[in-house]
């Protein structure tokens, strides 16, 4: 009677995306949700009386449409209050270049705009072709099906079908660093900076860390609309996204239970038999998919000693340290910005003006310290959707990189405060007035974001997003094809391929893996 | 004027080798020489009197034995002996010996760590792994992944084939590590500081990567992929240094009635039609030859002997793209006597092994940023060997010659070009941290050479000191290297070649891309082969 009972572990916006898949696939789902409200990493949160911010993630920018389609995300309520932004590229002087749909604005060189298309042609052109295999299950190498043999083929057609240089290319800077490849595109060092700013966001990796093109095509990757990567603001926040999927999970048939948190996974014969809860309840499925991060899933929840020891080491050895804290800011008034415009606040800002300032940044992430002069990414989402902040008033929302998870020191309240302190000068080179509009604050680092959200060493994509974590090798191999190696138990998070940010697409695949399986 | 049927550029060991290939299936080869000694970087010279230094390369591994065998080079009197070990001495006094003899090592790694010594075995049969995979290539020319021509597409194949012998998970590993760091690998197996440091040194040598750069683990192949009368992952120095290398295959080139002319730089590579015709040397002498194979590296090759009217402006682009960084410098030091290394245990063998002074991948990585930062690291990683210990015909007796391989050592510095004070400023640096593990050993001191980047290129044309004469990242590897489309040692002008380290397989004193390059000339003429082709087969 239970066998077509799923239990989804984790309400975040990829466990919402799975249960209603599977709900629509004719299954019984039940999401079963530890903090009282839905959304996970993807949540809007009030930090301070009247100011509302995405706790976590802020820019939707990969969120697969076949998910928003499928599923009527839009008419389940999902609504932008911006989209199609462009990036705004700070410097401490006041000179500003803008990157935007229509090419770069700004002090910039000829060799600037001619270098922007050619580099846009060529990273939206690869990955459009990565998009296709991130948007399904990945192929096994080697005594795979009859199908993953076609994949295989399929990726070596279509990589062949760029034609003999863009093939070349390809691979060639597949696996470099977007330092060199910036290098040889342009001359502007704020372009430079901003751009590759967007390749290192969330990863434990500094510009000249080879593999970050790879994190800039998997950002363009997530077929966004107007275009690949284009920037959009969700109404209300984050949480926004998370409240469509939770009712278009509702209406497929999805029973949500929040506030309830799993103790563990169960396992009989081998094979899992349901879930039992913090308060002891236990309940019984046949299947068991989980939202959670690899680590916790195999490690806390299910227990090593149900997998084999190498499996096991592999889980242990899953690099997810996170490196990205979290800013967020109420401010009495529209905050100035010198060399942006008042309507421009709404565009998202970048502080990364140098490559090598990036770079800078990165080094003591290294060594367990946090940068003393870090990147930035800001969001004014109160500029463009004044339902966040009282009458009048703003918040602000900022990515601070590099905040190391186990920083040496230990994230106590002192490392804290002064972590807080150096990420409100930096942004004071480039709004000098902020600090005395700031009416409250808070600041995540990923030990927070680890407590908050129950993501294992608060890293956003569940595992770091690196070729030796990436397609084949997601999370790690013996779990590549979302099951788990007890029968009966799958991932459908971000630590599963193709990896993190707000795309709804490991859900999916998991739930279409689970589906056409006929796994019951 | 004189005429040939090809002309090598560069009498470093693989335009030697090159030649030598070219002479024995019957070719009128010349190799011509800007320096007034040959070798290039695998080199013996005599700096300061009755001293013999392996002033660049200094250790013998890399060069591959089927080369060593077609070459008959024992003939030509090229000797290697093995030596093994190595030793990283710790800021607290104590040090790690790794040995030859497994039974000993465990013991000494299990001092440090019961764990570590545990997961050695483990380590050492993934790396061997990877580096078996990895050596079926080295003699075997690239595929080009776009072209659809038979050849390309039956070695694609093999490859394929090649990879699928291994099982599922096997070539999960392997993908891994071809694309992760040498830290990250290391931190996989490893938990105590200075057995990872140890260990990591490999993947990192020559390249201008550190540790926790993705992409440091293949370097740990080129490393190990080495062998010495069949040991593989072994390493020797060849007797009377590096340049005993060079003179054997030069004397295997002039048996087989090749020509090497010394101080006849070029200058001008001449084409005409379209079509490779010569070299026009600096004295104004034109030698001709419709042939022309470059030991230069390619940026040198195409930007500085070259006309750019003769190639393609897109091809010209993806030269200057073409990374080679100099990432290392060189001290090389003659000795009044043997220094003491308190630390160890009086008569150790380790005095005759590898000796490093940095204990984690932290100061490895921190060394890394100086070089970022433009400066030469602070606490560098050197490789200090005295080969004197092995082969006592380098120095007078009870006289001893030290090479210490230095990493980072960046091309230019934050503060402009390289200058004598900056050079020597660099030197004292290594001398004061080998000092801090031997007291006497600067009294001992009788003359130092000491070479950054800037000696390296002025000297023996690497481009910034590079010694693999271009990164080898995975954007310059196999297909890639060192311009995709142009793997297989073929320039864009016809009768032009490519034979230098800048070409696969890369760099090291490997020898395998000046014999990878005849065999290409070699099948153009329709001339049969006489160069060792295989899989390796162990």
């Amino acid at each position: 009677m239970q066998a077509r009972r799923i239990i989804v572990i984790g309400a975040g916006h990829n466990g919402l995306t799975c249960a209603a898949y599977l709900a629509r696939g004719g299954y019984d789902v039940v999401v079963v949700e530890a903090s009282d409200h839905v959304g996970g990493a993807a949540d809007t949160r009030e930090f301070a009386d009247g100011f509302r911010v995405s706790g976590c993630a802020h820019y939707v920018y990969q969120l697969n449409q076949q998910v928003v389609q499928e599923l009527g995300l839009q008419q389940h309520g999902l609504e932008y209050s911006a989209r199609d932004l462009s990036t705004i590229a700070l410097s401490p002087g006041e000179q500003r270049v803008t990157i935007g749909p229509g090419g770069l604005s700004g002090p910039v060189t000829e060799r600037d705009r001619s270098g922007h298309q050619e580099f846009t042609r060529l990273t939206e052109r690869f990955a459009g072709l990565l998009s296709r295999y991130l948007n399904q299950a990945p192929p096994r190498l080697a005594n795979g099906t009859r199908k993953d043999r076609l994949t295989l083929a399929r990726l070596g057609w279509d990589i062949r079908r760029l034609g003999r240089d863009d093939m070349r290319e390809l691979l060639r800077v597949g696996a470099i660093n977007i330092y060199d490849v910036l290098n040889e595109f342009f001359d502007s060092d704020l372009v430079k900076g901003a751009i590759s700013l967007d390749a290192v966001l969330g990863t434990h990796m500094g510009p000249r860390s080879p593999n970050s093109v790879l994190t800039y095509l998997y950002r363009l990757a997530g077929n966004g609309v107007p275009r690949p990567g284009a920037l959009a603001l969700p109404r209300g926040g984050m949480g926004g996204i998370a409240a469509a999927l939770e009712r278009a999970a509702r209406a497929a048939g999805v029973e949500i239970r929040s506030g309830t948190a799993v103790g563990r996974i169960t396992v009989s014969h081998d094979r899992v038999s349901g879930v039992e809860l913090t308060d002891g309840e236990r309940l019984e499925a046949g299947l068991v998919v989980s939202s959670a991060d690899p680590r916790t899933t195999v490690l806390s929840l299910l227990g090593a000693r149900h997998c084999e020891t190498g499996f096991v080491r592999r889980i242990h050895n899953l690099r997810c340290r996170g490196n990205a804290a979290k800013l967020h800011l109420a401010l009495d008034g529209p905050p100035d910005f010198p060399g942006v415009g008042a309507p421009d606040l709404r565009h998202r800002l970048i502080f990364a003006p140098d490559m090598d300032y990036a770079e800078r940044a990165f080094n003591p992430a290294k060594y367990g310290e946090y940068s003393t002069e870090p990147v930035m990414e800001i969001a004014l989402p109160s500029m463009s959707d004044p339902s966040l902040a009282p009458e009048g008033k703003h918040v602000l929302s900022a990515i601070v990189q590099y905040a190391p998870y186990q920083l040496k020191a230990g994230w106590d309240d002192g490392q804290k405060q002064a972590f807080l302190d150096v990420a409100l000068a930096t942004l004071a080179t480039v709004a000098p007035g902020i600090r005395d509009q700031i009416v409250a604050g808070e600041l995540l680092t990923p030990a927070d974001i680890e407590a908050r959200y129950r993501i294992s060493g608060g890293h956003w994509h569940h595992g770091e997003l690196s070729l030796d974590q990436f397609m084949f090798v997601r999370p790690v191999p013996g779990a590549t094809q979302y099951a788990l190696p007890v029968d009966g138990l799958f991932l459908c998070g971000a630590g599963a391929h193709p990896g993190g940010g707000i795309t709804g697409t490991p859900g999916r695949i998991a739930a279409q893996v689970i589906v056409e399986g006929g796994a019951a | 004027m004189n005429s040939y049927d090809a002309i090598v550029i560069g009498a470093g060991h693989n335009g030697l080798t090159n030649a030598a290939f070219l002479a024995k299936a019957g070719l009128k080869v010349v190799v011509l020489e800007k320096n007034d000694y040959i070798g290039g970087a695998a080199v013996s010279r005599e700096l300061h009197k009755d001293w013999i230094y392996s002033n660049c390369s200094y250790v013998c591994s890399l060069l591959r034995p089927e080369i060593f065998q077609a070459l008959d080079l024992a003939r030509h009197g090229l000797q290697v002996t093995p030596y093994g070990g190595s030793v990283t001495f710790m800021r607290n006094g104590d040090y790690l010996g790794s040995y030859w003899d497994h039974e000993v090592a465990h013991r000494e790694m299990a001092r440090h760590s019961r764990h570590d010594a545990d997961a050695y075995q483990r380590f050492a049969a993934e790396t061997m792994r990877q580096t078996r995979f990895i050596r079926d290539f080295l003699l075997r020319t690239p595929p080009d992944p776009t072209s659809f021509r038979y050849r390309d597409i039956k070695e694609l194949l093999a490859i394929g084939r090649r990879v699928l012998e291994m099982d599922e998970e096997a070539i999960y590993d392997t993908l891994r590590f071809w694309t992760m760091s040498i830290g990250d690998y290391l931190d996989e197996f490893f938990e105590c500081d200075v057995i990872k440091a140890s260990l990591a040194g490999s993947g990192i040598i020559g390249t201008a990567l550190g540790p926790y750069s993705p992409g440091s683990a293949y370097v740990l192949l080129h490393h190990y992929m080495g062998e010495v009368d069949g040991n593989i992952g072994a390493w020797g120095f060849a007797r009377g240094g590096m340049g005993g290398v060079s003179n054997a295959i030069a004397s295997a080139l002039q048996a087989f009635g090749g020509e090497i002319r010394k101080e006849a730089e070029v200058q001008q590579i001449i084409v005409r039609n379209g079509k490779a015709a010569g070299v026009a040397l600096a004295s104004g002498e034109e030698v001709s030859a419709p042939i022309v194979v470059s030991n230069l590296d390619v940026r040198r090759t195409f930007l500085n002997v070259m006309d750019e009217k003769d190639l393609d402006s897109r091809f010209l682009e993806r030269v200057r793209n073409f990374h080679i960084r100099g990432s290392s410098g060189k001290l090389n030091i003659a000795l009044d006597g043997l220094p003491t290394f308190p630390a160890l245990p009086k008569g150790s063998s380790l005095m005759h092994s590898d000796m490093h002074f940095i204990d984690s991948l932290e100061r490895i990585e921190r060394a890394y940023d100086d070089w970022k930062n433009k400066t030469w690291s602070r606490d560098p990683y050197v490789d200090m060997l005295i080969p004197t210990l092995t082969d006592p015909t380098m120095a007078p007796p009870g006289k001893h010659f030290m090479s210490c391989f230095v990493q980072y050592c960046p091309p230019e510095l934050d503060t402009g070009e390289w200058t004598d004070q900056d050079r020597d400023a660099f030197g004292k640096t290594v001398i004061d941290q080998i000092s801090e593990y031997s007291p006497d050993f600067k009294d001992l001191i009788l003359h130092v050479e000491i070479r950054t980047p800037r000696e390296l290129e002025q000297e023996i044309g690497l481009t910034e000191g590079n010694i693999f004469q271009g990164e080898l990242t995975m954007d310059q590897l196999m297909f890639n290297r060192p311009i995709p489309g142009f793997a297989q040692y073929r320039a864009p002008v016809k009768g032009l070649y490519m034979c230098s380290s800048s070409t696969h397989p890369g760099g090291g004193v490997m020898a395998a891309p000046g014999a990878n390059a005849a065999r290409e000339i070699l099948a153009d003429l329709k001339r049969p082969n006489t160069v060792p082709e295989n899989f390796g087969d162990d």
